[in-house]
């Protein structure tokens, strides 16, 4: 291959991008003028330079992204193109408890179908457009100061972003609700690109709930692809979950930034249940001592379904503590890669860091590929990693079916069983029961295409 | 009930059962004794049908059906049920779905409907009253954080609430002080009547002071070498093993 054809046909998904950044700017109207508007085309000048990743990149050797750029996506700037009720919205949000709610459709926000009203002094729960239009100097402040640009995703992402959600609590604040925002993707008539830029800044002392939910509605193709910005600071607590379900022929990508501030406790839950292919990459800074940082991760795949977690957990400063828990539960031809990374700098003495990471091959044609990374530069550090992949175990199994109960119930037993003790983490109880319902709707989905 | 004709198997190709006859008559009480190692719980396991242990020669007739045809999950339906001597954890699944599940599989396949909700918790209530157990194991998962007795406890209350033809007892006195030891053998008896049997598979006598066998077997190296009344036990108890080992293998004709 020669030079030339070399680089047209790995940037050429980049070109169409930077094509339509122009028209992008054009639907931009007033914002167009907005603070926000420099660091867009700051990205874009960023992207100009960049390739997607290959799998000669390190970080992407065992995830190919070119079913991707296959397509030609259209950047989504309407939410209003596709009809969505609330019914339609209450078959995907959780139930059962009392929450606030922002819903996007197709990554704008659907103001009719939101509930964030009634909200405690000094809280805001809004959109990322919302407030670019209202507030876009407390916006700037935080936007892209927590990530940076270390690839062409995240630069896509930035040099769009559009919409989004955006949670900002002030100090002191207990906030009485969980904080629920639904992403409902419905790509009908092209194949759209998605791309939620979504920030949480939980002051000192504060203390939150938010779930992320990201479904797909059907229709074609489309790439979802995110960018979260969260800053917790000083004796802050920050519970985030992540729940994903989105359509089998979707592309989902994306990048968790945690700041985290001396004293305080985040706490990621990752719910893969959808997508063809995914990526997510989810990152903490621990920039101070006595801070806390828990990842929990469960994934289901199956088909040829490829999902990728990507963790990098940073310890900066002494007197922190770290801990992962990654289980998979992986059938016919799907693939899955964990990949989690602890950097423990100099400065961070007393440092404990675990990670566990499982998984389940329900079928000898489904493959993980796992790597942990520990680079460790302090002396004084307690840090221990796992890795173990198997099958169901078959005495457990007989066990089961021991009690007259048949093979296929004993295996979703058995599954809900490996999965519980990430699901088990979730703290709001209503939530816990319906993802549950989601691993065992899911398992029984397979059953009946099987036959 | 059952009637087991020259039974082999092994297990990770080892030949352990090496010949087994053994005949169950409804309203018996059978404890199958010997050493460690002896074969006791591979029969217990075959019985009930776990594929770890390989068939190699014999049959098993439960209640006119080729039980070594059937798959663990029918034998149960059928009326066999193993306690076993390391009972599984199950984290997830709460005692009562996990027992709910079982019973209306069980209910299935004799085409009654499934159980009430009220008729279960009234019958699980009746059940861990019998063996003085606290009603809150029944929400919790399957055997996860309860004690080495907890746990051999529970298997006897899985037994009183699906109610099986034949109960296989694999070592459930293993592990258990004597207060405990009572409360499930207790268990035993109350399960037992004329229409059903017990098989008692343990290494020492203490168990059979409360549910009194019918018949004791010994188990040696995979082949029955000694049969004998409630005594038989007694004697094992006093003399140990050694004086037995070199007996010939009994036929047995019950």
């Amino acid at each position: 291959m020669s030079e030339t054809n070399k680089k047209q046909s790995a940037s050429s998904g980049i070109e169409w991008y930077l094509e339509k950044f122009s028209s992008f700017e054009n639907k931009l109207n007033g914002r167009f003028q907005s603070p926000i508007h420099e660091i867009r085309k700051k990205a874009a000048g960023l992207l100009f330079g960049m390739d997607f990743p290959t799998i000669k990149n390190e970080e992407w050797k065992y995830t190919n992204i070119s079913p991707i750029l296959k397509f030609n996506f259209i950047p989504s700037v309407n939410a209003d193109v596709v009809n969505v009720t609330k019914e339609h919205i209450d078959s995907y949000v959780f139930n059962d408890f009392d929450y606030h709610l922002l819903v996007f459709v197709n990554g704008i926000y659907f103001r009719e179908l939101s509930r964030a009203e009634n909200l405690q002094d000094g809280i805001i729960i809004d959109s990322f457009g919302n407030l670019e239009k209202n507030n876009p100097e407390l916006l700037k402040k935080y936007v892209n100061k927590f990530s940076i640009i270390d690839n062409a995703f995240n630069a896509l992402n930035t040099a769009f972003a559009y919409d989004g959600a955006v949670v900002i609590i002030p100090d002191n604040l207990i906030v009485e609700k969980p904080i629920q925002i639904l992403f409902l993707n419905v790509s009908e008539k092209e194949n759209l690109l998605i791309q939620p830029r979504n920030l949480v800044v939980a002051g000192k002392n504060s203390q939150s709930k938010i779930i992320i939910n990201y479904r797909g509605a059907g229709g074609k193709e489309y790439f979802d692809n995110i960018v979260t910005e969260i800053l917790a600071d000083e004796n802050s607590v920050v519970d985030f979950y992540k729940v994903q379900k989105e359509n089998e022929n979707a592309f989902h990508i994306e990048k968790v930034q945690a700041v985290q501030k001396r004293s305080s406790v985040f706490n990621h839950y990752n719910f893969v249940f959808g997508g063809s292919l995914v990526r997510n990459d989810i990152n903490s800074i621990l920039d101070g001592e006595g801070i806390e940082c828990h990842y929990y991760g469960l994934y289901l795949t199956n088909k040829k379904r490829h999902v990728d977690n990507h963790t990098f957990v940073e310890h900066a400063k002494p007197n922190c503590m770290s801990n992962e828990l990654y289980k998979g539960i992986m059938d016919d031809e799907s693939r899955g890669v964990f990949n989690g990374k602890i950097l423990v700098r100099k400065d961070a003495q007393k440092t404990n860091a675990y990670q566990s990471n499982k998984a389940i091959l329900l079928s000898e044609k489904a493959r993980l590929d796992t790597k942990p990374q520990l680079e460790i530069f302090a002396d004084d550090v307690k840090c221990s990693h796992g890795a173990a992949i198997g099958s169901l175990d078959e005495l457990s199994e007989f066990y089961i079916r021991s009690r007259g109960v048949p093979e296929d119930i004993a295996k979703s037993m058995l599954i809900r069983a490996f999965a519980s003790d990430v699901i088990e983490q979730t703290k709001i109880e209503e939530l816990k029961e319906q993802l549950n319902h989601i691993v065992f709707e899911q398992l029984h989905r397979k059953e009946v295409t099987n036959k | 009930m059952l009637s087991i004709k020259n039974l082999k198997a092994n297990v990770e190709g080892k030949e352990i059962l090496k010949g087994i006859d053994l005949s169950v008559n409804k309203g018996e009480v059978h404890a199958i004794m010997g050493p460690n190692g002896s074969g006791k719980s591979t029969l217990a396991n075959v019985l009930a049908g776990n594929k770890s242990y390989e068939v190699t020669e014999g049959e098993i007739i439960f209640e006119g059906k080729n039980l070594l045809e059937m798959e663990p999950e029918d034998r149960a339906r059928d009326g066999i049920f193993l306690a076993f001597q390391y009972p599984i954890e199950i984290a997830g699944i709460s005692n009562a779905t996990f027992l709910k599940t079982a019973l209306n599989e069980i209910r299935k396949y004799y085409g009654q409907p499934e159980i009430g909700t009220k008729e279960f918790m009234d019958l699980i209530r009746e059940k861990s009253k019998l063996l003085g157990m606290d009603e809150a194991l029944i929400s919790r998962y399957v055997n996860v954080g309860f004690s080495g007795g907890e746990k051999k406890r529970n298997e006897i209350f899985q037994l009183l609430m699906l109610n099986p033809k034949l109960a296989l007892l694999d070592e459930t006195d293993s592990g258990l002080d004597i207060d405990a030891l009572k409360i499930v053998a207790n268990g035993v008896n109350l399960f037992k009547n004329q229409n059903n049997a017990v098989i008692v598979v343990t290494h020492y006598q203490r168990l059979l002071n409360y549910i009194i066998p019918d018949f004791v077997h010994v188990l040696y190296k995979g082949k029955i070498i000694k049969s004998g009344g409630k005594e038989l036990a007694l004697e094992l108890e006093e003399k140990g093993y050694d004086w037995i080992k070199n007996e010939e293998p009994v036929e047995q004709n019950l």
